[in-house]
């Protein structure tokens, strides 16, 4: 196999792979904020355990997205040289700015509040876990500049054979950034919420400490909810920015080989045909897809063959079509499995609000268990078309994927770290799950009657002993 | 006044310096788990002694990386894919390492212990022993073409020079690790850990004047900056000389700034050696990467500079804040959290 195509699995298989640790964390670290808050405000003790139980699932979750991130940091270099020395000059600040700014902050942070709870002030504890909070928020609007940069190059000119900057308000202010990043980051609050709405669903179904789940059930349906449904709504903008900036990746995802005509409707399933470029088959909404692309109920999109000859006199011969049914179906899966969280969440909602949540059948606790994997499934799907749809460019517009990769390195060099990185991952998730199998079904309380003999760290005996 | 190609290159070089000053010590304890260690329960007040700090140390190397593909894009290029394999190897190191501390304490069950503590071993261990044969690599010179481009064999790699640098880094961080024990843990642990570190000055004190002698023969680097070299190597011996002294006088504090004090200047003489170059070609010193053709464009250097002069205050206070938080010894009575 070629080191191009090597390449190219190794960068999606360790992304895809280090994205479902990302987001759980993400929505994990804010809604652990949000249970030390209320621990802070009202004073319960019962919410510091909640805070310290799903902090558990987070710490077990953070470490291993964290060591997974730092192989997404060195990838660039080691597989994509080519790609590296090109752009460095813009894509690089993004990713010295994130360390500086977001993995210290987290870094530190979580030290702190790990070890703290008996060293540091309530508030100053409380406000550790909202700085880990900010700092992996911080992290992914960084991470985002950067890969909006590659959706839709912004803020730089092509000096001395590569991009150099020329400005960095434009590569933070860039339109593709603002409607990815508040996209991204919600969905990974869904997610962590999903966990949480999952994991207490499971323990209600089983009736094992039914009031401590049924408070967390009830804190993370309304964060899944709100997540969820936001977003959708900025999925949306996302979609009718994509019209203006990757017509390409719009028409591959609507498998649209000529004109939608006007007004568009939206393909809800489709035999699609790469090779003869034409679907034999579709089912379709009217209108909708005139209103996804300019929230109106009109309105022409772009198909793919007039695309093709337009960027075939922009960036002269070749072919710019994406793997269409690869994007196609990645965004209707995304869809899917979204429009799935925002029902299950409102009816969770409703029913916590109504205070019918004991009443409700076992099958809704069963559905919401199931219900984990949503929010992962639209991650990386969603993930899938963004980086599929943008094939065959790196940088949309600007440099190719087979222009990026690394000249020096073999294809032995890449097999064996593919193959090395896969089993470690393969390993770390096997591991991962277990721990939160055996976490979970050690409830919250186990530590109460695991810690009772051993005797208070903090006494005086103690103290004296160690100073 | 300096440019800001030199200011870049100042600030790589700090980075490391940091790293190699903090997580230098947390690779010590590490290693220590197994040489120093004795029972479970120690290996336990060990990982605890550096479970609030190893990951935001670890988090030097991320920004150092990260700094040198924004400011020197080339550089990262040149080196990330010419060093493929050691890379490979350093991050699977770092990766086991990382998961280790989280899960090693999380099931009670021998096999599984033993497991972790292998990782955490490994992780400890490789790591700074890699990174010293890549950054000797870096002094000796590396084949790099008229593309920039490395194409390094395995002997260009491993040879007797960047062995003796690999296992020079790991002897200095193994016996600043054994100072940070002395000064976070107590009783009989720590008094061994202070016993290991004066044996282990014998065998560091060698490795250091091998790997000066073997730089003077095997380098260019004294005849490009012989003065300032010479005199880090005199600062160098003096922290050494000083290390000694305070550790039998039990001055830990000291002692363990002076083993890193002893890092710190390895670290910049490095740096002096290889400025204004990079990575030193072996093929031809016209093909060598510098601080001008391997940087980015004064705007992102300029642009970098800003946010790095305002963000940097902020790091290195709450990094202060949080050792002064946990500088209460582990004792083997705590809560111990791993």
């Amino acid at each position: 196999m070629d080191t191009l195509l090597l390449a190219r699995i190794q960068f999606a298989a360790t992304t895809i792979f280090h994205f479902f640790f990302v987001p759980v964390s993400i929505g994990l670290v804010l809604l652990i904020a949000i249970m030390e808050t209320m621990y802070v405000v009202k004073g319960k003790e019962e919410y510091k355990r909640m805070a310290k139980f799903w902090g558990k699932l987070f710490l077990i979750n953070f470490a291993v997205g964290v060591v997974t991130g730092i192989l997404q940091e060195f990838q660039f270099g080691m597989n994509w040289s080519d790609y590296s020395r090109f752009v460095g000059d813009v894509f690089g600040a993004p990713l010295a700015v994130e360390a500086l700014f977001a993995f210290f902050l987290e870094s530190t942070f979580i030290g702190l509040w790990i070890f703290g709870w008996d060293r540091l002030s309530k508030k100053v504890h409380l406000l550790s876990i909202w700085l880990v909070a900010l700092g992996t928020t911080i992290s992914a609007f960084w991470i985002l500049a950067a890969n909006s940069f590659m959706q839709r190059p912004v803020g730089f000119a092509v000096n001395n054979g590569r991009a150099e900057m020329n400005d960095f308000f434009a590569l933070i202010g860039n339109g593709q950034l603002w409607v990815e990043f508040p996209h991204t980051v919600l969905g990974a609050f869904a997610t962590g919420a999903f966990l949480i709405t999952g994991v207490s669903a499971y323990k209600l179904l089983k009736k094992q400490d039914v009031d401590f789940f049924k408070k967390s059930f009830k804190i993370a349906v309304i964060v899944a909810l709100a997540s969820s449904f936001l977003t959708a709504i900025f999925g949306h903008q996302q979609a009718q920015y994509l019209v203006k900036t990757q017509p390409m990746k719009m028409a591959a995802s609507e498998g649209l080989w000529g004109k939608s005509g006007d007004p568009a409707g939206w393909t809800v399933v489709a035999a699609i045909d790469p090779t003869t470029k034409e679907n034999t088959y579709e089912i379709k909404i009217p209108y909708l897809l005139s209103f996804l692309s300019y929230s109106k109920f009109s309105g022409e999109v772009k198909g793919m063959n007039e695309l093709q000859a337009q960027y075939e006199k922009i960036y002269g011969p070749g072919n710019y079509i994406p793997p269409v049914r690869t994007t196609f179906w990645s965004f209707r899966i995304m869809i899917a499995a979204g429009c799935l969280m925002i029902v299950l969440s409102a009816y969770g909602a409703y029913l916590a609000a109504r205070k019918r949540l004991e009443r409700s059948g076992k099958w809704y606790w069963r559905i919401m268990l199931y219900s984990i994997s949503l929010p992962f499934i639209a991650n990386t799907s969603g993930w899938v078309m963004t980086e599929f749809g943008r094939q065959p460019w790196t940088v949309f517009g600007l440099m190719q994927t087979k222009d990026s990769v690394s000249p020096s390195v073999t294809s032995g060099q890449i097999l064996f770290s593919l193959i090395a990185f896969c089993l470690i991952y393969a390993a770390l998730a096997a591991v991962l799950v277990y721990l939160f199998v055996r976490t979970i079904s050690k409830g919250p309380y186990a530590e109460e009657t695991a810690d009772a003999h051993t005797h208070d760290p903090f006494g005086k005996e103690d103290y004296h002993a160690v100073s | 006044m300096l440019s800001l190609n030199e200011l870049w290159f100042v600030l790589v070089a700090v980075l490391f310096i940091g790293f190699f000053f903090l997580e230098g010590f947390d690779f010590g304890v590490g290693m220590a788990t197994q040489v120093l260690a004795r029972n479970d329960t120690e290996r336990r007040v060990l990982i605890n002694s550096i479970g609030p700090f190893w990951d935001a140390n670890e988090v030097w190397l991320l920004t150092a990386g990260g700094a040198i593909f924004a400011a020197f894009p080339n550089w990262y290029a040149t080196m990330f894919s010419g060093y493929y394999t050691p890379l490979v190897v350093l991050l699977l190191a770092l990766i086991g390492r990382g998961v280790a501390f989280e899960f090693r304490g999380k099931v009670d069950f021998a096999g599984w212990k033993k497991t972790w503590d292998a990782a955490i071993f490994a992780g400890s261990f490789l790591p700074p022993f890699l990174l010293g044969v890549v950054f000797s690599g870096l002094l000796k010179g590396l084949p790099i073409d008229q593309n920039m481009e490395m194409k390094a064999g395995l002997l260009d790699m491993v040879n007797l020079y960047t062995l003796a640098g690999g296992v020079l880094v790991v002897v200095l961080c193994y016996v600043h690790g054994l100072l940070f024990t002395v000064l976070r843990t107590t009783g009989e642990l720590r008094d061994r850990a202070r016993r290991q570190a004066k044996t282990a000055l014998i065998p560091l004190a060698v490795l250091l004047v091998l790997f000066a002698i073997l730089t003077y023969g095997m380098t260019d680097v004294f005849e490009v900056r012989g003065v300032l070299l010479t005199i880090v190597a005199v600062l160098g011996l003096a922290a050494f000389l000083l290390a000694g002294w305070f550790i039998s006088g039990k001055r830990d504090g000291w002692a363990f700034g002076m083993t890193g004090t002893i890092i710190a200047l390895s670290i910049a003489s490095v740096f002096i050696g290889l400025f204004p170059r990079v990575m030193i070609s072996s093929l031809s010193s016209a093909f060598s990467l510098t601080i001008d053709n391997a940087a980015s464009g004064p705007y992102s250097l300029k642009v970098m500079t800003i946010a790095a002069l305002f963000l940097l205050p902020f790091v290195l206070g709450y990094q202060i804040w949080s050792y002064f938080v946990f500088h209460k010894r582990v004792h083997e009575t705590d809560h111990l959290e791993y």
